[in-house]
């Protein structure tokens, strides 16, 4: 009896030893990843400065935000192809037109990747480019104002996905569509003859060396294939650049399994500068399409938006020696080239290898015709003849390959969930990292260009899960930082972002930060609405039009007694922000406006159309908290029946009971 | 006795004469003023002709306490100042060409009566301004008067002010300084000589 008690003892401290060593075995929590002194690495005391400005994609928020490095801390949403009540963007008069498409205005898109400016493939801190992603568009942000100062439509295509990157002087940015679509006269197909009709077009988009202003120089047709990314070389490769395709079965239905049917898929190779040649000596054919260029004047506080029906198209068939094919494992993402311009890395989302190509070699069997046949009349490059090598068992799913600036190249894995290191010039992993989770883009500041600045890498995450506290279903999105200064990556920083973070780049404060434009000047305000002081404030009826040329400074609107305003009337508020001084924004608010709110920035002119529904005085005031008598910044508009004979009046200040100064009651102030 | 300035006093007051023309290109004071919402500073340029720096700023902050709105023609000092540097100039330079004691003595007596009165000046407009407030401004504060250091610092509500001579200023005090040092050092050889 006693015996077969212990025995029993034993069998259970067995099974619960046993029970201990198998939950032992489960993954070990996220804590252990971070070392010790993570905290004091991405820590930037308060009222201390970033050493990045970090600008990443928003996704389908369709803007751009602007975060620093490497605290992680949000500065700015700059809107781009969304429109954001808070700011007036594209409800106010001047900012509407910026989002102003052929398909009418179109209030949101889809931003995914981020291109800034480069001068020999180096960052110049001038502008950054972003991609509209559904309706075709690329828009360009001053970098001194962190504004959206253009937006050009593409033309010929249908997801805007392979864009907007950039060659090593910024003379173009590019923009590969990802859907092709039936092009040209017979736009009305079916969609299954997808084989026959439907072509793919990558653009040229010129970038004017001084204003930045865009313009299509040329576009060329492609096969019917899907573009997802692309690479401007650099130095010995400047001449040239990279999209990566998908989809070279040509599949229209059920992608996820017919366009993963081929071994390979391709890189395409486009020599831009024999493509401009050929654009020059008219190879090229000019096509009746409509799309619109909208541009925001600075001095105007305005934007126009122009439809344009012409683009310069130009067929590889017409033009040889501009176009080829070189294969690719399985449906290609990222195709990066590496800081010497030398090395091609692509990234098959389904391979099981990171191949490597080497611009001497695709010179070498383009020289001597090295070709493994044709790809729907384009020379199709033999793999082996390119290939410098392929890394072997990097991980699962690569998507993207950024580099720094001692020859390793950290490529991002989303579905082992990881970063990985490995030498460009041996091919070997050296190190890698899990990333919370799946990632997606990652980001080395100044990673594209020929001099990376290092420092850390930057994952943009596609799944948040258990990492924040949780806010229902909808979770935040998510960065984390890794600093990459040793021999191996030290995870320091986790950082919510808007969403969803495609690409992103990183460049250094000190390019940027000295350039920042701190107020716009009053006499530079060509604003023909402006009222440059208190005394030009004034209403006037154009029929059943009423302008309000408004001012606003601490803490009053002239004017803010307004009467006379008819049921039927449109009412533009044009205020102008007399403020020259930093970080005195104001902003206008009328009851029932049915569109928006305005920010003004100091010196700045912004227009609000009201239309009131009903008679009754509504109050107006200013919604940013700009001084101590913000709260008294408020005013009255007083709307009266169609037919009243009530007369237009306006003024500050004087307008009080007749009874105790019957001399200044109602300041005769009409037109 | 000898009357007369040796050669090295007479360069002296020369060249401090015609350090003054400094006046006509710089700033010759300046106040400044720190916030918690300014800590970068507002700052305000005094000339012998004009004003410069953040004046439209300070003038917006000023309208909360009633303050008047400063402008340039408001202060007649700026038409006439330049004509009495001049005047200074011209007269300094008599001084070095006739080389003539007393008439150093005479140059550095209006010299000081210049300076105090030009002190004087600042302090009036200074307690104008200060005191002579708006009675419907929105802020205010029993008892307290606005008035701007003469020479210093002084704490204005939420702002700390500092008033100090600017670049040119300070050429200006340097070259009276120098000028009456000429004087002494003459003083005292002149001195020597008659205890000889």
């Amino acid at each position: 009896m006693k015996h077969s008690f212990s025995k029993s003892l034993l069998a259970i401290s067995l099974l619960v030893a046993g029970f201990v060593w198998l939950q032992g075995c489960k993954p070990k929590g996220t804590q252990s990843a971070v070392s010790g002194d993570a905290a004091a690495k991405a820590y930037v005391a308060p009222g201390k400065y970033d050493e990045f400005y970090n600008f990443v994609s928003g996704g389908f928020s369709g803007q751009m935000s602007v975060y620093g490095l490497p605290s992680g801390r949000l500065f700015r949403v700059i809107p781009v192809f969304s429109v954001d009540p808070e700011k007036g963007w594209g409800y106010s008069e001047e900012t509407k037109p910026m989002l102003n498409t052929s398909h009418g205005f179109v209030p949101w898109d889809d931003l995914h990747h981020i291109a800034l400016s480069v001068t020999k493939s180096e960052h110049d801190g001038r502008w950054a480019f972003g991609n509209a992603n559904n309706t075709p568009r690329i828009a360009r942000i001053d970098l001194k104002t962190f504004r959206t100062a253009e937006i050009i439509e593409i033309p010929n295509s249908a997801g805007n996905h392979s864009s907007p990157f950039i060659t090593e002087n910024s003379e173009y940015v590019v923009a590969g569509t990802r859907f092709s679509v039936p092009i040209g006269d017979k736009l009305d197909v079916p969609i299954n003859t997808y084989k026959e009709n439907f072509k793919g077009t990558v653009s040229f988009i010129g970038v004017d060396k001084t204003s930045g202003e865009m313009n299509i120089a040329f576009q060329i047709l492609t096969p019917g294939i899907n573009f997802d990314l692309a690479r401007a070389g650099k130095g010995k490769s400047a001449g040239w650049f990279f999209f990566s395709c998908y989809n070279s079965e040509k599949a229209n239905t059920l992608l996820e399994v017919n366009a993963s049917q081929k071994d390979k898929d391709f890189i395409m190779a486009v020599n831009w500068k024999k493509a401009e040649e050929y654009a020059k000596a008219g190879k090229g054919v000019k096509k009746q399409v409509r799309y619109a260029h909208n541009k925001y004047d600075e001095k105007t506080h305005s934007a126009t938006s122009t439809i344009v029906n012409e683009v310069l198209v130009l067929d590889p068939k017409d033009c040889p020696d501009m176009v080829y094919f070189m294969p690719c494992p399985k449906s290609p993402h990222g195709c990066d080239t590496d800081p010497t311009g030398e090395y091609i890395v692509g990234s098959g989302k389904l391979a099981a290898v990171i191949p490597v190509f080497s611009f001497t070699k695709i010179q070498d069997a383009i020289a001597k015709k090295n070709y493994d046949g044709e790809y729907d009349g384009i020379p199709v490059l033999k793999y082996e003849a390119v290939l410098h090598g392929e890394v072997s068992k990097p991980g699962l799913g690569p998507l993207h390959t950024e580099f720094d600036a001692n020859g390793n190249a950290y490529t991002s894995f989303f579905v082992s969930s990881e970063i990985v290191k490995w030498s460009i010039k041996d091919l070997k992993v050296l190190d890698r990292v899990p990333t919370y989770y799946s990632i997606g883009h990652l980001c080395v500041p100044g990673g594209p260009t020929s001099k990376p600045h290092g420092k850390y890498v930057i994952a943009y995450n596609k799944i948040t899960k258990d990492r924040y506290l949780p806010t229902g279903p909808e979770l935040t999105q998510s960065a984390q930082l890794y600093d990459i200064s040793g021999d191996k990556m030290k995870l320091i920083l986790d950082f919510p972002t808007i969403g969803e973070p495609h690409y992103a780049e990183a460049i250094p404060a000190s390019l940027i930060m000295p350039k920042s434009q701190k107020i716009y000047k009053l006499e530079e305000n060509k604003n023909p609405y402006a009222a440059l002081g208190d005394n030009n404030a004034k209403v006037e009826r154009k029929g059943n039009e009423v302008h309000v040329y408004m001012t606003s400074i601490r803490s009053h609107f002239t004017p803010d007694n307004i009467e006379g305003v008819k049921l039927g009337d449109v009412v533009y508020f044009h205020v102008t922000n007399l403020e020259q001084d930093w970080d005195v924004p104001h902003g206008f608010a009328v009851k029932g406006a049915n569109n928006a709110e305005l920010l003004i920035m100091p010196g700045e002119t912004q227009t609000l159309a009201w239309k009131p529904e009903k008679a009754g005085v509504y109050p107006m005031y200013c919604t940013d908290f700009c001084s101590a008598l913000h709260q008294e910044m408020q005013g009255y508009i007083r709307v009266s029946p169609a037919g009243s004979n009530v007369p237009l009046t306006f003024s500050t200040g004087t307008n009080v009971p007749a009874a105790t100064t019957p001399a200044a009651a109602e300041k005769p102030a009409t037109k | 006795m000898n009357n007369k300035l040796s050669v090295t006093s007479r360069i002296l007051v020369a060249f401090a004469s015609g350090a003054l023309i400094a006046a006509f290109f710089l700033p010759v004071w300046r106040i400044d003023l720190f916030a918690p919402q300014y800590p970068e500073g507002l700052m305000m340029n005094i000339w012998i002709n004009g004003l410069s720096g953040d004046v439209e700023i300070i003038n917006g902050l000023n309208h909360y306490i009633g303050m008047k709105h400063i402008s340039v023609d408001m202060f007649p000092e700026f038409k006439f100042l330049p004509y009495v540097v001049g005047f200074f100039m011209l007269l300094g330079m008599l001084v070095a060409v006739t080389g003539n004691r007393k008439f150093l003595l005479f140059y550095l007596i209006l010299t000081a009566i210049g300076g105090a009165l030009a002190m004087y000046d600042f302090y009036q407009w200074g307690y104008d301004y200060g005191h002579n407030l708006d009675p419907s401004a929105a802020i205010q504060v029993p008892g307290l008067s606005y008035q701007p250091p003469l020479f210093g610092h002084k704490r204005l509500l939420n702002f700390d002010a500092y008033s100090f001579p600017d670049v040119g200023g300070w050429v200006v005090i340097g070259a009276a300084a120098l000028a009456f040092g000429v004087w002494f050092a003459e003083w005292y050889r002149q001195r020597k000589k008659i205890t000889k």
